[in-house]
């Protein structure tokens, strides 16, 4: 079926990730970007976060949520560029980079994540 | 109220003129004068040569549409009064190649209307004998809304995806195409799929959205298309689960 | 030598701007919208680096929350964060248009579906928060 092969399996992370990034990262980056930093809120100490990020559950959290924001980030800037900047005839170079980078973020991710001292 | 408004006009003489330039005509300014009407009165009483395609005046036929200050609008329903002191700005359609003045050529959404094959589809046809194809109104309620369309072309000339590639299939092709998948008489949704999941089809639309804003009908093709790529990822998961069982 | 004949097209085809999207206000929505996801890949790579202080020991991360009290760190992140509102606002808002709900031979009313996300949206950052701050 050529081309349309794998349009739907990148929309399809990419709605997924919207999903996962609109309902959790706002209230994170609000904690951990400003209220902890400004000191609205008494940020928790390194021993209860390193307790709490140890657990495999909010591991396996993390490593979901940062996969699939960082592909829903790769359709959405990639279309940005397409269409913001036509420079839709770089086409190879962004798809590399783009579905590149949320590729080599996720192995990142699954391996800071992966064993937890 | 002022008794005249300012009318800026788009011309363009193929053949003459390498780019399109504005005139500007003073016309009566009326409480029940669309610009149509304003464009007719130039034609009629200053400037015979102004050329512009019309010809229902009440929002059906979808052949009066043309950029208003900026804003693709039907110009038989856009009233003059809402753009006084003036002056209006009238262009043609963007995101197609103008031919005259007014007028833009739209072949190409033809021949993209008839690739998403909006007409019904059966396997087989079933004898005259054994009657009508009977619809309940709920069945007739799920595609109503997209059989509203006039092929205005309002949706394409607010489309940036449009413009930027024109390959793509654009809104009105694909929120017909959807009125005829959602026809409960119809066959053809695969055929149809085929054609419009190719990236140039539903996958080019970034959903920007201004087509459904612009339709004079509120057939909402953003929508339309929207769902179709939530039918297509799921033909796929489909197709992913059973390669077997084909569609 | 007789002048060169000037080309004259059949027909005229205007280009897009380059800044197409700051001429009209949905354009401009839509590219707030799109750029969005820039905010969401900078939250990854945050995450992922508090992730990593956090494994290398108390100083580190140390170290790490002073960089991000940091007033360019602050500031970034105040826009990130409205980036990020702005994307869960909008995509809640848009989820409807792609799912055609019926029930009972109606559509359900755009409303239902939008509502119900909010609604999540409080629930979810609620357990979130508790998490966090317990």
């Amino acid at each position: 079926m050529g081309k349309r092969s794998n349009e739907p399996f990148l929309w399809l992370l990419f709605s997924a990730g919207g999903v996962v990034a609109a309902l959790a990262i706002p209230i994170q980056l609000f904690l951990f970007g400003l209220a902890f930093p400004l000191g609205w809120l008494k940020a928790p100490g390194y021993d209860s976060l390193l307790a709490l990020a140890s657990h495999p559950l909010a591991r396996l959290y993390l490593f979901v949520l940062c996969m699939l924001s960082l592909f829903h980030w790769a359709h959405r800037f990639r279309y940005t560029l397409y269409d913001g900047l036509q420079i839709k005839h770089l086409n190879e170079l962004i798809n590399t980079f783009c579905y590149g980078g949320a590729i080599v973020g996720s192995i990142v991710a699954g391996y800071l994540l992966w064993r937890f001292p | 109220m002022a008794d005249q408004i300012a009318l800026e006009v788009t011309r363009f003489h193929p053949g003459q003129d390498t780019k399109p330039r504005s005139q500007t005509y003073e016309v009566p300014l009326r409480k029940d004068w669309v610009v149509l009407d304003a464009l007719n009165y130039v034609k009629d009483k200053v400037d015979g040569s102004l050329t512009f395609r019309w010809s229902c005046r009440m929002g059906v036929c979808g052949s009066c549409g043309m950029m208003v200050n900026g804003e693709p609008k039907l110009t038989c329903a856009t009233f003059l009064t809402d753009y006084a002191p003036g002056p209006v700005r009238v262009e043609p359609l963007k995101n197609f190649p103008v031919l005259r003045d007014l007028i833009v050529d739209i072949s190409d959404f033809l021949v993209k209307l008839t690739k998403s094959k909006p007409w019904l589809i059966r396997n087989k046809e079933k004898p005259l004998t054994d009657g009508e194809y009977l619809q309940t109104p709920e069945q007739l309620d799920t595609y109503k809304q997209f059989s509203m369309c006039i092929n205005c072309l309002l949706c394409y000339a607010a489309c940036p995806v449009y413009g930027l590639d024109p390959l793509f299939s654009g809104p009105a092709a694909i929120a017909l195409a959807q009125r005829y998948n959602a026809d409960s008489r119809d066959e053809g949704a695969s055929e149809r799929l085929d054609i419009l999941s190719h990236s140039d089809g539903i996958w080019g639309c970034t959903f920007v959205g201004d087509c459904t804003e612009v339709c004079p009908k509120h057939v909402d093709p953003a929508g339309a298309i929207q769902q179709y790529k939530l039918t297509a990822a799921k033909e796929w998961v489909k197709s992913m689960l059973m390669p077997w069982g084909g569609r | 030598m007789a002048a060169p004949t000037e080309y004259v097209p059949r027909t005229y085809r205007a280009g897009m701007s380059t800044y197409w999207w700051l001429g009209r206000r949905p354009y401009l929505k839509f590219i707030l919208r799109e750029s969005s996801s820039v905010a969401v890949a900078w939250f990854v790579i945050l995450t992922l680096l508090q992730v990593r202080a956090l494994k290398q020991g108390a100083d580190r991360y140390a170290v790490f929350q002073a960089w991000l009290a940091n007033p360019i760190v602050i500031i970034v992140n105040v826009i990130a964060l409205f980036f990020v509102v702005f994307h869960a606002v909008t995509w809640f808002n848009l989820a409807p248009k792609a799912m055609a709900v019926r029930l009972g031979g109606k559509r359900v009313p755009n409303i239902l579906i939008a509502g119900p996300n909010f609604v999540a949206w409080i629930v979810v950052s609620a357990v979130l928060a508790w998490f966090i701050l317990r």
